[in-house]
């Protein structure tokens, strides 16, 4: 979707205020009634579950009582909002989910983008093929099944781990019990379901690069290192800027469904971010508006970052994504 | 490719081998661990005494057995949905001269930048009567705005020409997408269908979510249950169904393996698909 895009969609809107292509349009409708049709179900799933909620979060600005609903609950301005922001809750939350956002992004993003490489260093296709068949496996492993292995393996009631630590002659470590060891174990549990999976989309760019690029440097000296620093690295370039403001976009909600499976009473302090939040007082406790303005400030939040990256992107001379 | 042969580069050469060998290891022992322990008497990664008492006993229990048979029944009737109302979202669409179709796209791209969050989407699950329904599981979740513009860029590509000489033949609309669109983009639909259905089956958080009776939860939900809440873990307690009582470390890995086994059966088929590119394609709308 360019900019271009927007403006041609703008023109199309004005048509048919035009009377000379009145009549050619109703026709044309009529020509498309199948289309249109086809068109009926997907829309209105799009209008029902994702612009209906987009409406729906004006019930941040109200007292919203589920038994009064949404038409003749009471307005109350930006109270929740000025609660959440005085709260201290509001600085952990934000505290917390900064931190493992930074953390995807400087130690899991890098991650896959070496791993790709190196996997482009292999020359015997049939190591390569199965090394990739193997890294792939675990992202299509659900959650719950990573966060299981994770307590299996690492529960001090008998986990190898722990026992093994214990073998050496260590103290075994409540590795899921601790505030210290959340952060690390959940870039931990990215790196082993997604790492590989995320090489893919460099390894595809790596494969169109010309083969004559790299002959004329050698021709020219060049060892593998400024191959590939002047070759291989700016042909992926641009693929790295696209998924780096797709990754900003999702900046805020990485991983709900990990974090809020590996969250328990004793890590909550580190654990705890905007959408497990949202879920516990939303959700368990009831408090409907008070959440939603929670949900609604990381949405924004959210759309502000895509623009931004976007932005940062064209400035330094590559497309964006529109 | 290169024919670097000094001994700086020799000495990468083995370093990358050995580390992207431990790398693919390092992806798979977790769960070789599990599945052979699963199968033995003890915790083991060399099987020890072969058993299958753990399998033997989570198929006696009808909680198993019936959070097995809603993920199927999620997986199938799901993906099904999934595919018709992407399909015929991305025929309509793959039509340039349809009125009001950049709108659409538009209106289709902002829901992947932005969305309403989870409590207003959770009323009007509510408000549309979904609620502790298994259509809660798989209606809110329809239509992926990504794979359906991949899709239609797929579409696009189908020559105009082949549908107009069927249209002139007075085929009608529903017939050139069954007989000429879909069977010409059997690869990509096969693919779209399978991720679909990957990403039913794991579903976690929405069973969580929507779904209150226990005899309606999905096998993510119940190994939740089993697997990480009775590690002496302190989870939502009062999710936990009177029926799920505490299971030794065999059963919990069992669980595991049994609820992993549909996503490694189509693993390969998968593979196949996504190493064509198909789904990469077109990443740029």
């Amino acid at each position: 979707m360019s900019m271009s895009s927007l403006a041609q969609a703008k023109t199309e809107k004005k048509l048919p205020n035009l009377t000379l292509k009145r009549k050619p349009l109703t026709l044309q409708l009529w020509k498309d009634r199948w289309l249109y049709l086809f068109l009926l179900p997907g829309l209105l799933y799009f209008i029902v579950f994702k612009y209906f909620p987009m409406w729906g979060v004006l019930m941040s600005f109200q007292n919203y009582q589920p038994h009064l609903g949404f038409w003749n609950s009471s307005w109350v301005g930006t109270q929740h909002f000025e609660r959440f922001f005085s709260e201290p809750t509001f600085w952990m939350l934000s505290r917390n989910t900064l931190y493992i956002a930074l953390l995807d992004l400087v130690v899991f993003f890098p991650a896959t983008i070496i791993l790709a490489l190196l996997l482009n260093e292999i020359r015997r296709e049939m190591f390569k093929r199965w090394v990739q068949t193997l890294v792939y496996v675990p992202h299509f492993l659900s959650w719950v099944v990573v966060v299981g292995i994770s307590y299996i393996l690492l529960t001090t009631e008998g986990g190898v781990v722990n026992e093994l630590i214990a073998w050496l002659g260590f103290e075994k470590i409540p590795f899921l019990m601790s505030s210290d060891w959340f952060r690390p174990l959940i870039i931990l549990q990215m790196l082993w379901k997604d790492a590989g999976w995320g090489t893919i989309i460099f390894l595809a760019a790596l494969a169109g690069v010309n083969p004559q690029l790299y002959e004329a440097a050698r021709i020219d000296g060049a060892n593998r290192w400024r191959l590939l620093w002047h070759i291989t690295l700016p042909t992926i370039r641009s693929v790295i800027v696209i998924l780096l403001i797709l990754r900003l976009g999702n900046f805020l909600d990485l991983g709900f469904e990990q974090i809020f499976l590996m969250v328990n009473a004793m890590n909550r302090e580190v654990g705890e971010v905007f959408d497990t939040y949202v879920y516990t007082v939303g959700i368990r406790q009831g408090q409907f508006s008070y959440s939603a303005a929670v949900g609604l400030f990381k949405s924004v939040v959210g759309l502000i970052l895509v623009f931004f990256a976007n932005m940062m992107a064209k400035k330094y001379g590559e497309e964006g994504i529109f | 490719m290169h024919q670097d042969n000094t001994i700086g580069s020799r000495i990468f050469d083995y370093a990358n081998y050995l580390f992207l060998f431990l790398v693919s290891l390092a992806a798979i022992l977790p769960f070789m661990y599990v599945v052979i322990s699963s199968f033995s008497t003890e915790a083991a990664l060399i099987p020890t005494q072969f058993t299958t008492a753990a399998y033997n006993y989570i198929f006696t229990t009808s909680t198993f057995v019936r959070s097995l048979g809603v993920s199927v029944y999620i997986t199938l009737f799901g993906t099904m949905i999934n595919l018709v109302f992407t399909s015929l979202m991305a025929y309509s669409l793959a039509h340039k001269h349809l009125a009001g179709r950049r709108v659409i796209l538009l209106m289709v791209v902002f829901t992947m930048l932005f969305n309403g969050g989870m409590i207003p989407t959770y009323f009007i699950v509510k408000a549309t009567g979904l609620m502790n329904t298994m259509w809660a599981l798989m209606i809110p979740n329809a239509i992926s705005a990504f794979y359906l513009i991949i899709l239609k860029n797929f579409f696009q590509s189908i020559p105009d020409e082949l549908k107009e000489s069927a249209r002139m033949d007075g085929a009608h609309e529903l017939g050139i997408l069954l007989r000429i669109v879909i069977p010409l983009s059997l690869p990509a639909m096969a693919a779209f269908g399978l991720f679909y259905a990957v990403g039913l089956w794991n579903q976690y958080f929405s069973a969580v979510l929507y779904i209150n009776s226990p005899e309606k939860w999905p096998v993510q939900v119940l190994l939740r249950q089993v697997v990480i809440l009775s590690q002496g873990s302190i989870g939502d307690s009062g999710e936990i169904a009177s029926d799920t009582v505490l299971y030794g470390e065999g059963i919990k890995m069992a669980v595991i393996v049994i609820s992993t086994v549909p996503i490694l059966l189509v693993y390969p088929f998968l593979q196949k698909h996504f190493a064509k590119g198909v789904l990469l394609g077109s990443v740029k709308g």
